[in-house]
């Protein structure tokens, strides 16, 4: 599975109400929520942002509350992965059961400038810097998680009988 | 390799328990059987969404699901509104008789119900979920599709996690509360310290601390990253259970060779009040630091101390006094059971009289929703639990997070203060 796109530069701890500020939770349609993605940090991101673009960040990524809104404008935004230090927990979970790939390494964070062409294999765990010609290398994603991210997310895994046990 | 001996932390022996295991080791993956499931208005509906697309006709067991509506109600408009209608005709479909409007925020509203029980696995589509560990539960919070996932199968997926032991000893000196013990224990982790983590509560501090108490500090284990956090079931949360506890229900403790990652020790007796400074929980300074932070706002309430004691300790300070010109002080009881006692012990009238605002109970203004929403510039003290940038409103306003009697208190005199300036 391999993904292509320019790089979004965002810090450590960025929360869910930064991604996507709790004042707007009174709808989950995500066309109406994604204008406002970032916007109190980078008001020019979500106007700006590319299908297939990348955001690479630092430390604890989409800490804050369980939201799914939060991966779910940053995914409907066109970002095709997210990679960062580490992430909180939920926002990992939240994630892949919506199938957008995140990607925990520590090197990209420290090299990757705003706009560099990036280039993921989660087979391979490795990012390509295309515009810098270096390459980070991340922990490969485990095959029952490529699957869920294959399929869509949790829903369509669902939809086609739910967890085996053998894939975990 | 001396793993057969190796005991179990509460964590584990919860989880070994639901997944059909006599025990489990960090980092293993788990498919475990869920006890019960939370959702609110803000996040049922994407999970109903979410099982309606799986193709989902009925839940496996409505009996173990839970609807709160409670951030932005009672309905602050008409997207609120239609949210939760759909919520509430679902629960109606699916034959949900826990189904709450208007009756107060979850994770005061479960543990008043007895609907969460010492060695139970809870899953809720709210991040402070982890609040029912105080209950001796293994609580944490999940996104909506996997709540879903749960309506649809009763299993959900969850990674073993390794547990850090926070011990705590002495005496608490007055005004020092659970809030700042736990403010404390996050600046120390760190926001991301405990991440993927459990937390487990104990030594002679906490078995003083009341159950409110405990949940507090449960409360704001997702602060520090943790999945759960966790308290050892003794005379205090049984006696709060007392009328829930079913006659032999089994209670897990954890082994004396349990395996933590790491064990602390905090003497809190030389601890006073602290304060956590925008934007992030985990910038915590003693109250005296900040006397000169003018306030124009104080809330008091949410799913972290919007409970008796909390209203209790806020009357104490306010009884006799006013809130300084110029501030607005709001109080929200975090449930409609904690709104009617308040009314019966005579709280509200002191707040009334005080010259606080008392509202419904809700989320409200915790997460900028209603009821209290932060203008440009302006400052909160809050007895919330996230003082993140535009938290509670404009992107340039600033929540300062405290214990109730230190929010009372810096209502008093429009500013931070520290109880002592007051109660003298």
């Amino acid at each position: 599975m391999k993904y292509e796109g320019k790089a979004w530069i965002f810090g450590h701890d960025v929360d869910t109400d930064t991604i996507i500020p709790a004042r707007y939770l009174t709808t989950w349609d995500v066309s109406l929520l994604a204008p406002h993605c970032m916007e109190d940090v980078d008001s020019g991101f979500a106007r700006e942002v590319e299908p297939g673009d990348v955001i690479v960040a630092g430390r604890n990524f989409g800490c804050g509350s369980s939201r799914e809104h939060a991966p779910a404008v940053i995914k409907a935004l066109g970002i095709s992965a997210i990679i960062a230090q580490s992430f909180a927990r939920i926002f990992y979970r939240n994630g892949f059961n919506i199938g957008l790939p995140l990607v925990e390494c520590k090197e990209a964070f420290e090299r990757v400038k705003r706009g560099d062409r990036l280039s993921l294999d989660l087979e391979k765990g490795e990012i390509k810097n295309l515009t810098r010609d270096e390459s980070y290398f991340f922990n490969p994603i485990p095959p029952f998680m490529r699957d869920l991210l294959r399929e869509g997310g949790l829903v369509p895994l669902l939809k086609k009988g739910g967890w085996r046990v053998s894939s975990l | 390799m001396g793993k057969a001996k190796r005991g179990s932390t509460l964590a584990e022996k919860i989880l070994a328990r639901h997944s059909g295991r006599d025990r489990v080791e960090p980092g293993e993956l788990l498919l475990v059987d869920v006890d019960l499931t939370m959702a609110n208005d803000v996040t049922a509906p994407i999970a109903i969404r979410s099982f309606r697309e799986a193709g989902a006709e009925r839940v496996v067991d409505p009996s173990r699901i839970v609807l709160v509506m409670d951030h932005f109600t009672p309905n602050k408009d008409i997207a609120s509104a239609e949210q939760v209608r759909e919520c509430r005709e679902f629960a109606r479909e699916q034959g949900i008789s826990l189904y709450f409007e208007n009756d107060g925020i979850a994770h005061a509203l479960l543990p008043e119900r007895g609907l969460v029980l010492p060695g139970q696995l809870v899953l809720g589509a709210d991040s402070h979920t982890c609040t029912y560990g105080a209950l001796g539960a293994l609580a944490t919070g999940v996104g909506s599709t996997d709540i879903a996932a749960v309506w649809v199968t009763g299993k959900a997926w969850l990674k073993v996690p390794a547990s850090i032991k926070l011990v705590y000893e002495g005496e608490l000196s007055p005004w020092v509360t659970a809030k700042d013990l736990i403010l404390k224990t996050i600046s120390d982790l760190g926001v991301d310290g405990a991440n993927y983590k459990a937390l487990e509560f104990s030594g002679g501090t906490i078995s003083r601390l009341s159950v409110e108490g405990r949940m507090t500090m449960a409360n704001m284990a997702i602060e520090a990253g943790a999945k759960a956090g966790i308290f050892e079931v003794d005379g205090k949360t049984r006696e709060y259970l007392a009328s829930f506890l079913p006659q032999g229900w089994e209670i897990p403790v954890p082994d004396d060779g349990a395996e933590y990652e790491e064990v602390r020790t905090y003497d809190v007796s030389s601890m006073g009040p602290v304060v956590a400074i925008p934007h992030s929980p985990g910038n915590v300074r003693p109250v005296e630091e900040l006397s000169g932070v003018r306030i124009d706002q104080v809330v008091i309430g949410s799913c972290t101390n919007g409970r008796m004691e909390d209203l209790r300790a806020a009357a104490g300070a306010l009884s006799g006094r006013k809130v300084a010109p110029g501030v607005r002080l709001l109080i929200l009881p975090a449930t409609r059971r904690i709104y009617l006692q308040a009314l019966k012990e005579g709280l509200l009238e002191i707040f009334a009289d005080a010259g606080a605002t008392i509202c419904p109970p809700s989320c409200g203004p915790c997460l900028g929703g209603h009821l209290g929403v932060l203008g440009k510039g302006e400052r909160c003290v809050s007895t919330t639990n996230r003082n993140f940038l535009g938290r509670m409103g404009h992107p340039q306003s600033e929540i300062y997070l405290a214990s109730p009697i230190v929010a009372a208190a810096s209502a008093v005199l429009g500013r931070i203060a520290h109880p002592g300036e007051v109660l003298k």
